[in-house]
């Protein structure tokens, strides 16, 4: 029986002998002291170093330090940018859509590179021998091969696509040439932006509904489909606000017109490249991260769950998908901030990121620390955020000791 | 084999022979592949019934029992559970797996839940029981199992008897009519054998349609009011456990039960 264990109160009546400190070289805590204050010494000296001799530099190359140049105009050409931008304004919106460059490469990358990963790992699980075997052979080509390498790759394959004019046309509105990806595009219009408020809401709504319905369930036992709220929430509220605002809907159809083809959206062959390379290599990884913590739940927890009588989505839910998420969470972030810090790759394909545009400003204005700064203070906001949010849902899902 | 239960006291019978069988096994046979792992195999399991099931390594005893609650399915034959025919339907599926709890060799209990969640997790989420119904359900059986202070603890942080007594609670919380045992001591150090045979023997004495596959001959003794001799997938020999120690009629028992005794 359990009575092995002593009464921890039992123990604790004798208090815990303090330890006394020693002035000498052989006492444990005193050497972990001195230690601690010489290295703190040394990082305050290099420090200072490093800032007198930067200052003396500049004073004598005559170069100003400081952030004025930020509203300076840039004269700087953007081909891409999801934001206004003209050469005429300043260095500060530049960095902005180089920010914005970055954020759409890593954001729209990283939900990609889960999804085709997730896909690629449960497909290396599979029965299906081709399936399994095609899988394994994606996962090593991919992750062996170096990223450089395969950006420029899916580069220059973009750029050996015909022109506009005879562009691939797979289907309706859809063109694929060496200018890059043609789609049909949304004429956006006030009444879409309230159409996608209103879903926002419904989310927050549907969460909240979907709460109290497992607090009523656990309190009398029926369960409460959430769905049917969901829908209301998510599908007819958004189409209600778009109706009563009058049904807005243009189609922008993009078409060739002289030597280009005009109208839709437009995935540049720069950032297309970027994408399609940092996702394929990215989702290798993913999908080993997601087969291991796949496989990391053993087969008797199915087994125990389903002889429990539970049906094969809840044991997914709450019995298999617990346990592998514990296992992946911690590697998946580190690919999260790969790819993110991988975007910077960009600069060899052309794409204009907050890398190649603060490369620009630092050659033009000649203020390399401040550029230099710049890129470091982005990539860590990032890259900060990204691993506050993990671990923050690490923390939601994974709070058990073993 | 460890006598850790005295073969003297016995555990009166609770067969109800007059009563619809629990289960029926009919000219049951499965492949794995081309490997034939079960032959013909045709049980009747009286409700109340205990029966143990013993036999070499390799010799289908798990299958047996893994087909009655359809872990495995079987490819040929009937196999009738409380008067359910096991199909492909889904709802006779999970009528069945209401009615039969299984406690595993490897106990699989679900690490990341408390023992008290491990307990209501399927009263809850299966019979749609209020929480707080469900824990208090679990709280008894957790006392009738003797270990009610460990309800607030993970799994990784119990003995291996301890564990494999919250998996019979486990299984006990779903209020099943037929409890299925698969060597449930075979993974357990020699002093906590007893604690989990003592459990079992607890359960008997309640009188609960019972299939154990096991090695423990004072179990069986004890317990069973049959014991099933299987070797390389067919029911050899069957029969009350005193009977069938004693006088195997069968060339393969008398080897099997040499070997058992000379291990031990
Ligand atoms: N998933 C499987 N795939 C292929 N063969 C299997 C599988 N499970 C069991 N077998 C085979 O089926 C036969 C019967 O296995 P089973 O597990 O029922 O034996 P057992 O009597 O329980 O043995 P043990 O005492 O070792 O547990 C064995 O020959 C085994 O190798
Ligand atoms: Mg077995």
């Amino acid at each position: 029986m359990s009575g092995a264990t002593a009464d921890p109160r039992l123990a604790a009546a004798r208090a815990v002998p303090k330890k006394r400190m020693r002035l000498s070289w052989s006492d444990p805590a005193l050497r972990g002291i001195v230690w601690q204050v010489v290295i703190v010494a040394l990082v305050v000296l290099g420090i200072w170093w490093l800032v007198s001799n930067t200052r003396h530099n500049l004073e004598v190359r005559r170069i100003a330090t400081g952030f004025g140049f930020l509203w300076r105009e840039a004269g700087l050409p953007i081909g891409e940018h999801l934001i206004d931008y003209s050469p005429t304004d300043t260095y500060f919106r530049a960095l902005l859509v180089g920010v914005l460059n970055t954020l759409r490469v890593a954001i729209v990358g990283i939900v990609l590179a889960t999804i085709l990963g997730t896909l690629i790992g449960v497909a290396r699980l599979s029965k299906n021998w081709l399936l399994a075997k095609l899988s394994a052979v994606y996962v090593e080509v991919l992750r062996d091969l170096p990223l450089l390498l395969q950006l420029l790759f899916w580069y220059a394959m973009l750029q050996g696509l015909p022109g506009p004019r005879q562009a691939l046309h797979p289907a309706e509105g859809v063109y694929l040439s060496n200018r890059g990806l043609k789609l049909p595009g949304l004429v956006w219009e006030p009444a879409h932006g309230w159409a996608l408020a209103a879903f926002l809401i419904g989310l927050v709504a549907t969460y909240f509904y979907r709460r109290s319905a497992l607090a009523k369930q656990m309190a009398d036992g029926r369960p409460r489909p959430v769905w049917p709220a969901a829908l209301g929430f998510l599908v007819v509220l958004p189409v209600a606000v778009w109706a009563a605002l009058g049904a807005p809907w243009t189609v922008d159809w993009p078409a060739l017109r002289g030597f280009n083809i005009q109208g839709g959206l437009t995935l540049s062959p720069e950032y297309f490249a970027l994408l399609l390379g940092l996702v394929l290599y990215t989702a290798a990884f993913i999908a080993e991260i997601v087969r291991s913590g796949i496989m990391a739940v053993q087969l008797g927890q199915w087994e125990a769950a389903q002889a429990l009588g539970l049906r094969p989505g809840q044991v997914l839910r709450r019995i298999v998908l617990p346990q592998a998420l514990r296992v992946i969470i911690p590697p998946m972030t580190s690919q999260y901030l790969n790819l993110t810090k991988n975007s910077s790759l960009a600069v060899a394909i052309g794409y204009q990121d907050i890398v190649s545009i603060a490369n620009t400003t630092l050659n033009q204005t000649g203020q390399a620390i401040e550029g230099v700064a710049i890129i470091m203070g982005v990539y860590l906001t990032i890259s900060l955020s990204i691993s506050l949010f993990m671990n923050w849902y690490n923390k939601r899902i994974a709070l058990v000791e073993r | 084999m460890s006598d850790t239960i005295e073969a003297g006291h016995g555990v009166a019978s609770a067969a109800r022979k007059d009563a619809p069988p629990a289960i029926i096994l009919d000219k049951v046979n499965k492949w794995y592949g081309t490997m034939h792992v079960l032959r013909d195999v045709s049980l009747e399991i009286a409700q109340g019934e205990r029966v143990v099931v013993c036999g070499p390594s390799g010799s289908g005893k798990s299958t047996t029992i893994r087909c009655i609650n359809r872990l495995e399915t079987h490819q040929e034959g009937r196999i009738v559970v409380d008067g359910i025919e096991l199909s492909d339907d889904l709802r006779s599926l999970d009528a069945i797996r209401r009615e039969v709890g299984m406690v595993f060799q490897s106990f699989n209990l679900f690490p990341h839940l408390t023992i008290l969640e491990n307990c209501t997790l399927a009263p809850i989420w299966v019979r749609k029981m209020p929480k707080a119904e469900a824990e208090a359900l679990a709280m008894d059986y957790l006392r009738r199992v003797k270990i009610p202070e460990q309800a607030g603890k993970y799994p990784g942080q119990l003995s291996g008897g301890q564990q494999q007594r919250v998996a019979i609670a486990r299984a006990l919380c779903m209020k099943p009519k037929i409890m299925l045992f698969d060597e449930p001591t075979s993974a357990l150090d020699p002093e906590m054998i007893k604690e989990v045979l003592d459990t079992m023997v607890g359960l008997a004495e309640t009188g609960m349609t019972m299939i154990c596959v096991t090695h423990e001959m004072g179990f069986a003794r004890q317990v069973a009011d049959r014991v099933v001799f299987m070797d390389r997938g067919e029911v050899v020999e069957q029969g009350p456990p005193d009977s069938l120690f004693e006088n195997p009629r069968t060339e393969r028992l008398k080897t099997f039960l040499s070997q058992i005794l000379r291990g031990h």
